[in-house]
């Protein structure tokens, strides 16, 4: 693994743009607080989604899995032991009876999401294309019935409550800040490289000598861990959580982020998240009435109309997304500034 | 194997077997709907429920106003069909190069938006849903041999035959359908030789769309409350059912869907009734274990080079 100045830059862009949102966290109120955590554990979970979808090139539905079982795991093995009888009593004894740290929770979360990943991983992995999109799919689909009602392992159709809210901003942007250096190490490292060549040329890449099949499950399984670790982030930050609110629509939003930002590259999967998240808490605060040197005020519920007009619109108008599947360098932030004040610089391109 | 039918029959119950059929076959039309659409485009479209929502909601639209069951119909068909076009002319034809996955996620969005801007409208009047009343007539049922058979179960398994015997008509008789089974199977070449692209694929949408309109009819039928998520659940596990099937062809596609709506009934059927609550998770890792024996689909012989393509 060489590591020159420019690619370094390619990390500290990303880095740098979730420590300024942790920041601002101390600037403002608690309910503007709540969006930028959420903006920053969104950059982990889709974060955590291109390590395989991003690096492979396979369609995986499948990755919210991770981060819900990771949620739950953490968020259950959180709760106090004297509540937990009264509200969860029908859990196994083995996760009533006992109660871990914040920290030790987080690690648990990213093992489970792991172990998940690699049993899954080995049977499916196989599987490319529309079959493998299906089948992670499925696992989603399972995933979300298990914890909906099996009420040995959770809550049930009922909410899990009472879970310690220590996700604040320090911990959000340290908990991100690991996921994005492992995925920018995973992605400049041997293995994932070998993955990058398959995802190019699949057959040229096993002419090569790369077994694809290991390296997709390598990949699935360090996506499984830190989809884990996002979830364990989510759940503390929320202190209560249902099945549904880690399923279809996160599935969506999430796999829409890393699309909007160009999902080849890991730029595009932290600009995506910020700026999706961004415009829906934009909207979702002008719902109520905000004032923007004059009254702007819209319908309730027109949230979410603009915001999957304005994806689809990314989608049609720019399909390899908003980074163009480019990493972050200066060169490119410098054309984007000069394109901005319309002074004209080089067309070399940055590589 | 003969022997076999009658025993099954007996252990599961003639009731679970005729309510499966029943959603099997609307499972099945859908399912062409979605594999119309893919021949053509190499399109999975994730907001074909979406299309069924809309024909939902102005059926139940119609019968608040108190028009007759057949102006319902119609506008519900006009509705969907007008839908349909509009997607295919503002998001699948500037999409048409992209890769498969772009595309799903493309559709994704637009299902999203469809059913948000459906919630916006559902709730002006101050909660979620809307009856349609007129239709849910057709719901009671008939006995027929000490089983229940519900009028629209008929309904449902005579539409989806007559649909398929004239989509069979069409695809095989007519012009336009010889022009899109060669698109289906090879679109370049199709083009080369003067098959128009853009009329082939509008009339596969429009085909699809129409289909959609039916069914909406059909579950409207069946579950008269329209909400937003009208038909989202079956439009997941249809697009399942397609891809378990095959979809690289019409049959084995319309065939998976049927499959899957059927088994999901015995399956049903079967469970314990307290125990019917993981009936998603038996399901699912049904389609996971059949995805990862035949990649290709469950009805289709040899090896298929969908994997691929896709």
């Amino acid at each position: 693994m060489t590591l020159d100045r420019r690619t370094l830059l390619e990390l500290a862009g990303p880095i740098a743009l979730v420590v300024i949102a942790g920041l601002l966290c101390l600037t403002v109120s608690r309910t503007i607080e709540i969006y930028f955590l959420l903006a920053i554990i969104s950059v982990a979970i889709v974060t955590s989604i291109s390590v395989f979808v991003g690096n492979s090139g396979v369609l995986s539905f499948g990755q919210i899995s991770f981060v819900a079982v990771g949620a739950f795991s953490s968020g259950v093995l959180t709760i106090p032991v004297e509540s937990k009888a009264g509200v969860l009593p029908a859990l196994f004894p083995l996760l009533r009876d006992h109660t871990l740290g914040n920290v030790p929770s987080l690690a648990l979360a990213a093992a489970v999401g792991a172990v998940l990943a690699l049993v899954l991983g080995l049977p499916l992995m196989r599987l490319s294309g529309l079959a493998a999109g299906i089948a992670t799919f499925a696992v989603l689909m399972i995933t979300h019935n298990l914890l909906r009602e099996w009420e040995k392992i959770g809550p049930g159709a009922t909410t899990l409550a009472l879970i310690p809210e220590t996700t604040g901003w320090l911990q959000a942007t340290v908990g991100t800040v690991l996921v994005i250096v492992v995925a920018f190490v995973y992605r400049h490292s041997r293995p994932g490289r070998m993955l990058c060549a398959s995802r190019e040329d699949a057959a040229a890449a096993a002419a090569a000598g790369i077994n694809v099949h290991r390296q997709r499950l390598f990949a699935f399984t360090l996506s499984g861990a830190l989809g884990g670790l996002a979830g364990g982030l989510y759940v503390h930050m929320l202190g209560s959580i249902t099945a549904d609110q880690v399923f279809l629509d996160l599935t969506f939003l999430t796999l829409a982020m890393l699309v909007v930002g160009g999902a080849s590259s890991l730029w595009g999967a932290v600009i995506g998240a910020l700026l999706v998240s961004g415009l829906s808490s934009f909207l979702s605060e002008s719902e109520s009435g905000i004032d923007l040197g004059f009254r702007f005020h819209l319908p309730e519920g027109s949230r979410l109309v603009i915001l999957g007009a304005v994806m689809a619109a990314v989608l049609i108008l720019r399909p390899s997304g908003i980074s163009g599947g480019r990493e972050f360098s200066l060169d490119g932030a410098g054309r984007l500034v000069g394109r901005l004040v319309g002074l004209h610089t080089s067309k070399g391109g940055s590589r | 194997m003969s022997a076999l039918v009658p025993h099954l029959v007996g252990a599961i119950g003639a009731q679970t077997i005729i309510d499966a059929i029943g959603q099997g076959s609307i499972y099945a039309l859908m399912a062409v709907g979605i594999g119309l659409v893919f021949g053509v485009l190499r399109l999975v479209n994730f907001a074909y429920g979406q299309l069924i929502m809309a024909g939902a909601y102005a059926l139940a639209y119609s019968s608040q106003a108190g028009w007759p069951v057949w102006v319902g119909i119609v506008v519900c068909f006009a509705v969907v069909l007008a839908l349909s076009l509009g997607m295919e002319r503002a998001v699948f034809r500037p999409l048409r190069s992209q890769s498969p996955a772009v595309m799903l996620i493309a559709t994704f969005a637009i299902a999203f938006t469809l059913q948000a801007a459906a919630l916006l409208i559902d709730v002006r009047d101050g909660q979620i849903g809307q009856p349609a009343a007129s239709i849910a007539s057709l719901n009671r049922a008939i006995v027929v041999g000490g089983v229940d058979v519900r009028k629209v179960t008929i309904v449902a398994v005579a539409v989806a035959i007559g649909a398929l015997a004239l989509l069979a008509a069409i695809l095989g008789r007519t012009r336009i359908g010889l022009q899109m089974r060669a698109a289906s199977s090879d679109f370049l070449t199709a083009r080369m030789i003067g098959v128009r692209a853009n009329t082939v694929i509008t009339v596969a949408v429009l085909l699809a769309g129409a289909l959609a309109a039916a069914v909406a009819v059909i579950l409207t039928i069946q579950s008269p409350l329209v909400t937003p998520d009208f038909a989202l659940i079956d439009t997941v596990v249809v697009l399942v059912g397609v891809v378990v099937g095959g979809i690289d062809r019409l049959w084995t596609a319309t065939l998976g869907g049927f499959t899957i709506g059927f088994a999901q009934g015995v399956i049903n059927g079967a469970l314990p009734t307290d125990k019917t609550v993981f009936l998603p998770s038996i399901v699912f890792a049904l389609v996971v274990v059949v995805l990862i024996v035949k990649p290709a689909g469950l009805f289709v012989r040899g090896r298929s080079s969908v994997i691929d393509r896709v």
